[in-house]
Order: C-alpha cells, then sequence, then structure tokens
C-alpha cells in the first residue's frame, strides 16, 4: 500500500501533500496541549509498532503480498488524532530511509494510511462498541476498526492509483503513470485487504487491545469516557 | 532513548520495548515467507523492470519519478539488488532495530519541543 513514486502524477500528489499538511498541522495543535509526559512512550512505541508490523509481509501465494498497518491499534490507544502523528513518523522514516513508498508520495500514503485508516478505525470502533460493556462486543469493536480501518484506507489508495489513467496519457493513449484502471485497481486492492490483510489487522487490534485493557486500561483512550 | 526521559521507564513499558525489538529479530519471516510462496510485490508497488514485463512498456511519466530518490537503505537491503538471502536477513533485522530508533527517536523529539513551547 506504499505508492512509490511515478505512480502518481503531480495533479494528485500535490493535493494529498496539501491534505497531509492540513491533517498534520492540527494534529500537532492537539497534541500540544493534550500532551502529558507520561504519554510520551506509548506515543513513540506506537510508531515504532507501527513502523515494525509493516515490516510483515504476508504472501498470498503464488501473488502478492500485503501487510498491517497498525494504524488502528495506535487510534484506540492514543486517539486518532495522536495517531496520525504516530503513524506518519513511521511512513516518512520508510520511506526517506527505506525507500519504502515515494518521496513525491509521502502525501498520499500519510493520507492513506496516518489519517483515513486512524479515524475511520477509531469511528467503526466507536460506533460498534456503543455504549455496551460486554468484553465481547468490546473485542469486536477491536477487530472491526482495524479491519474496517485498513480495507478502507486500501480502497482509497486504489482509488488514487486507478485515476491516473484519467488523469494524464501520452500521445499514443498510454497512461502516463499508475497503468490501471480504477476497474482493476478497486477491486483487486479491495479483495485481498477484505480477504486476508483486514482480518490480520483486525486480530492485531483486538489482540493488543485486549492485551492492554488487562495490563494499563488507563492509557486506552478509545474507552476513557466510559470509566468515568 | 528510555534514558532521555527524566520519569523512570514502567516495567510495563520495558516489556513493550523488548517485544518491539523480539519483533525486529523476526521481521525476516517478512521476506522469507513471500519468497517460500511465490508471491511477488504488493499490488502497485512495482517496480519498472517489472512493469516492462507485465504491460510490455514502463509509462514515460512513471520513468520519470521513478528514481527521483536514492534510499540510504533501499528495501530495508544493506546488499543491493543481487544480495543473498542471509544478507537480506541480515540486513532486515538491522533495518527493523534502526527503524524502531529513528521513528521512537523522532517522536520523542517532537514530543519535547511541543511540551516545551507549551
Amino acid at each position: 500500500m506504499h505508492i512509490p513514486d511515478g505512480y502518481l502524477s503531480p495533479q494528485t500528489y500535490v493535493p494529498l501533500y496539501g491534505a497531509s499538511f492540513a491533517f498534520w498541522a492540527i494534529a500537532l495543535r492537539k497534541l500540544k496541549s493534550e500532551l502529558s509526559v507520561k504519554h510520551i512512550p506509548y506515543l513513540a512505541m506506537a510508531a515504532a509498532f507501527s513502523f515494525i508490523i509493516q515490516m510483515f509481509n504476508i504472501p498470498i501465494p503464488g501473488g502478492t503480498t500485503g501487510h498491517a498497518v497498525g494504524a488502528g491499534i495506535a487510534a484506540l490507544l492514543l486517539g486518532p488524532w495522536t495517531a496520525v502523528i504516530a503513524v506518519s513518523v513511521a511512513l516518512i522514516i520508510q520511506a526517506i530511509v527505506f525507500g519504502d513508498g515515494g518521496i513525491t508520495a509521502i502525501g498520499a500514503n500519510c493520507f492513506n494510511m496516518a489519517v483515513v485508516m486512524p479515524f475511520v478505525s477509531y469511528w467503526a470502533f466507536k460506533l460498534i462498541k456503543g455504549k455496551s460493556d460486554s468484553a465481547k462486543r468490546l473485542y469486536a469493536a477491536g477487530f472491526f476498526a482495524g479491519y474496517i480501518g485498513l480495507s478502507l484506507s486500501a480502497i482509497v489508495t486504489a482509488v488514487e492509483f486507478g485515476i491516473q489513467p484519467l488523469i494524464a496519457s501520452a500521445s499514443d493513449g498510454r497512461p502516463l503513470y499508475a497503468p490501471y484502471p480504477l476497474s482493476v485497481a478497486v477491486p483487486v486492492m479491495a479483495l485481498e485487504h477484505l480477504l486476508l490483510f483486514g482480518i490480520i489487522e483486525g486480530v492485531i487490534t483486538a489482540m493488543l487491545l485486549k492485551y492492554f485493557i488487562k495490563h494499563e486500561p488507563e492509557v486506552v483512550y478509545a474507552i476513557q469516557g466510559d470509566r468515568q | 532513548m528510555e534514558n532521555q526521559n527524566k520519569k523512570k521507564i514502567t516495567p510495563f513499558q520495558k516489556k513493550l520495548w523488548i517485544w518491539l525489538i523480539i519483533m525486529a529479530l523476526l521481521s525476516p519471516l517478512g521476506i522469507i515467507l513471500p519468497e517460500k510462496f511465490k508471491a511477488g510485490d504488493a499490488w502497485g508497488e512495482w517496480g519498472t523492470d517489472t512493469l516492462e514485463k507485465v504491460l510490455g512498456y514502463v509509462p514515460e511519466g512513471l520513468k520519470k519519478l521513478t528514481d527521483i530518490w536514492k534510499a540510504p537503505i533501499t528495501d530495508y537491503n544493506l546488499g543491493g539488488e543481487d544480495a543473498s538471502l542471509t544478507v537480506q536477513i541480515f540486513s532486515y533485522i538491522i533495518s527493523g532495530i534502526l527503524g524502531i530508533v529513528l521513528v521512537g527517536g523522532v517522536v520523542y523529539l517532537i514530543s519535547r519541543l511541543l511540551l516545551k513551547k507549551s
């Protein structure tokens, strides 16, 4: 899901840089007013976790690979705005130091995985959990937070790929950037994430949520309202 | 990096950092399993060689932008494109640990700066 350099036209990557800058600016301002020293280690660890979980490429035998992002659990632990910062730092280091995701695509990749995903995950969790205090419902909400968050993020990425042939083609009609149309990109990216990678993200999100609620419930942002 | 924190690290936090390092040590699974199951690149992340093979051409705009940035450790691999799997495995572990330190360090720095200003 890391868009490399060259796959997006400037007409796509420039506005997406703009969108990510807007979210970074708000997220940093919110973080500045809400951050306390005791949360810093968790913020650093969530970012480091997002980095390292993305190294675990999961194969679809004979086909392609994908991976979890860790933005779902980051959003539940830190809140979606703080998760924007944590996951963005991981993605920016990946692009600059390891060439994973393009430099021109940093805005797009951060928008897809560090903005869309944490917010969708957080809303999905809140919506599914509702006011219920059943443990089953809580962990189901955790699973679907990761599952829906990653899948939707993949679909947004696929739309960015898929609109490229509509935006720019050479005089011979060949696309200038990502070559596959929406009718290919969206089904492929949606299916592989709905059927495999999303499930893995969901399981990881639910398991870590359970672990944190058991050991350190006061750091889990998503359940704070319920505990007062 | 923990030492920069004036407050002492809690045993729970220490355990989490250790788990992150264990994950870095296990991370080569992320290249060994795809190799075993003959799974290629992630969809939409192919190099120009693969595009040439699949499409028969490399899109013009893509060709211009593809090498715009030379990352110091491209693809988490210190050995270059022809590195053996062993070299790749060690590179991957080193990249994982380096990544944890860099990402954790940058977040610490941002947090410290934000706290100082407020």
